[in-house]
């Protein structure tokens, strides 16, 4: 449900950037604990970008691993974020797997090294040819 | 033509936080503590903010800003605690979003008579998952999970869960008439952040009411504290 707003902050970021020129591709780095659908988040960018410098730009999604510290004893673990309800329906009574964002040693709440990452990496422009522009 | 790559490095969601923290500069220019107030529809959050302006804030003057999609039913109910409220709707202009971003708030900044008060609460779209995504320029996020969503929620919505110092678990008076299990609950609002706040509360019956107002009550000074 997020991914129509994401969406929006990545074709402006894109455009922004390629300065006028076409995009012909958005590389974005997502973090697993922002929780994005990368269905729906290609779903929306299409959409987004019609009539827009972004028009038929490839959205490339590369998914970062969520790593969490304890601050306490520096034990590193991932939180093993809950799967989507909607990906995969539990059996009747089960509960769902919890995440751990306390340190599984001692306690203590984790710090996020990563896997909060919404970063629009790169982009592919078209550039005119220095022909093309003295034509 | 050929093609090139640019190297941009970019939060996505960049361009917001830079509307945000300018909010946030004339907030605290204003000398107004911002809490950015965020639950599922109807979990309780307008309630809550009666409840607490009835019990009193002491001597913090609050204002309210409420977002909503749609019409000015939730302002219209704080404005009859004659505390100063603005109405934001997302659908003209705004495209209906489901949730507030920083330039919504800006753009409602003019209403606020910011002069005349010492707390802010924006008042945030029912909605579990879009409203953590965007900063608006608060120093405080809070939460209401009312019991009767189900002890699940905070492993379906840790994103939300995580990004809020307080959570204000609600309509604990329904717990003998439905199937939830708030220890369960509380458990796994523990797994997903530790480092919350948990307040049980009823805006129903009252229970729970007087930490929360104070919790409320306090955040100008706190805030001022930390600057």
């Amino acid at each position: 449900m997020h991914e129509l707003a994401i969406s929006r902050a990545i074709v402006d970021a894109a455009q922004r950037h390629a300065e006028g020129r076409g995009v012909e591709v958005v590389h974005v780095k997502v973090g697993s604990l922002r929780q994005v659908v990368p269905d729906s988040l290609a779903f929306y960018f299409e959409l987004v970008a019609r009539g827009a410098a972004c028009e038929g730009a490839r959205l490339e999604l590369e998914p970062v691993a969520a790593l969490l510290r304890c601050p306490d004893c520096g034990r590193e673990w991932d939180p093993a974020p809950p799967a989507l309800a909607v990906h995969e329906p539990l059996p009747a009574g089960a509960l769902p797997p919890i995440p751990g964002f306390a340190c599984p040693e001692c306690d203590a709440s984790g710090e996020v090294l990563a896997g909060e990452q919404l970063e629009v990496e790169w982009i592919e422009v078209d550039e005119p040819d220095p022909a093309e522009v003295k034509g | 033509m050929h093609r090139t790559r640019i190297r941009v490095a970019e939060d996505a969601l960049d361009a917001n936080q830079t509307i945000a923290a300018a909010n946030r500069e004339d907030f605290d220019r204003a000398g107004v503590a911002v809490v950015n107030l965020m639950s599922a529809p109807g979990a309780g959050k307008t309630a809550l903010l009666e409840r607490a302006i009835e019990a009193g804030l002491g001597e913090t003057r609050i204002g309210v800003l409420e977002g909503d999609v749609q019409g000015s039913l939730d302002a219209d109910r704080i404005a009859h605690l004659h505390v100063p409220v603005a109405q934001l709707n997302t659908d003209p202009g705004f495209g209906g979003e489901c949730h507030l971003d920083a330039n919504m708030v800006r753009a409602a900044l003019a209403e606020l008579p910011l002069a005349e008060i010492d707390l802010l609460a924006i008042e945030n779209v029912g909605n579990l998952v879009c409203p953590a995504e965007f900063r608006v320029g608060e120093d405080a996020r809070a939460m209401v999970c009312s019991v009767a969503e189900g002890e699940d929620k905070p492993l379906k919505y840790p994103l939300m869960f995580r990004s809020c110092e307080l959570v204000c678990v609600n309509k604990i008076d329904l717990l003998p008439h439905i199937d939830a299990d708030l220890d369960r609950l509380l458990a796994n609002i523990e797994a997903v952040n530790p480092d919350a706040t948990v307040l049980k509360m009823s805006a129903r019956s009252g229970e729970g009411i007087e930490a929360w107002r104070d919790w409320l009550a306090a955040l100008p000074r706190r805030v001022a504290a930390t600057a």
